[in-house]
């Protein structure tokens, strides 16, 4: 057991617990607090990876901005409550059926694609997954993809303004 | 951190499969919403893992798209939420049955 090993087993075990207990929540805003909690634990992973952009980026858009939209819609319908009424019977032994078989396909492809140990630490190229490298393969290589992406950001924002506005009563 | 690629996919797998649990067994709108975050946060970290084992920077440069698709989703998914629980009160999914033959 590395040091290493060791800090990974221990955020794994915390992604984990969060995102069951985000499942077994009955109140949402706890789950939407858990979720939080897994985001975050991912992003320090994130970090431990050489990936410091995507965890800054992760921690300001996903736990930041799209947490609080969802608990803004949480509260703004005040649906903290999870649903009540009779469950369909088959749903959960199917659901644990297929997820039993999502496993197994997932682990079929670990196993047969399996790649060697992550590469140590000086091997690594000079300063990969700076802020710097990342920005200058973004804006380099996929500058083009970057400004559709700005397109669909906004086609997003047109589109939640038209689908939440009051219509207008119109004479008939 | 010196570890096998293949740990972080696993716990990636295994954060996936939790995230699909959640889409299948939850009733509630938003939770089964933010159950596909989940999937999404988990296909992540697989990208950053391989990104670091094949040194491979533009993994990163997927998982910032897929931040930002997610971001685009998440405002037209809860736009939705917003405007079926305008007109059905409810936001349970089996409430949403309308199209059903």
């Amino acid at each position: 057991m590395t040091p290493d090993l060791i800090l990974f087993l221990a955020l794994a075990v915390l992604a984990i617990a969060s995102a069951v207990a985000m499942l077994a929540g009955r109140n949402a805003v706890y789950s939407a607090l858990f979720l939080v909690l897994n985001l975050v634990t991912v992003a320090i992973l994130y970090l431990l990876l050489n990936a410091a952009f995507i965890a800054m980026v992760q921690i300001t858009v996903y736990a930041g901005a799209i947490m609080v939209l969802f608990l803004f819609v949480i509260m703004l319908l005040g649906s903290q409550q999870a649903g009540s009424g009779p469950d369909l019977p088959w749903q959960r032994p199917v659901s644990v059926v297929l997820a039993v078989a999502l496993v197994v396909l997932m682990a079929y492809a670990l196993l047969a694609g399996g790649r060697g140990p992550l590469l140590a630490d000086a091997s690594l190229l000079e300063g990969f997954g700076s802020p710097q490298s990342v920005g200058r393969l973004l804006f380099r290589d996929y500058l083009i993809p970057f400004e559709a992406i700005s397109g669909l950001l906004l086609a997003a924002m047109v589109g939640a303004i038209v689908l939440t506005r009051d219509e207008p009563k119109e004479k008939p | 951190m010196n570890i096998p690629t293949s740990y972080v996919v696993a716990l990636s797998a295994i954060l996936f499969t939790l995230g699909a649990i959640g889409v299948l067994i939850r009733r509630n709108a938003i939770i089964a919403f933010m159950s596909v975050e989940l999937m999404l946060n988990a296909s992540n970290l697989a990208f950053i893992a391989y990104a670091r084992s094949l040194q491979q920077l533009s993994g990163h440069i997927f998982v910032f798209f897929i931040i930002a698709v997610a971001a685009a989703e998440v405002a037209v998914g809860l736009a939705l939420i917003v405007t079926i629980f305008k007109t059905k009160h409810s936001i349970d999914v089996d409430q949403v049955s309308s199209l059903k033959g």
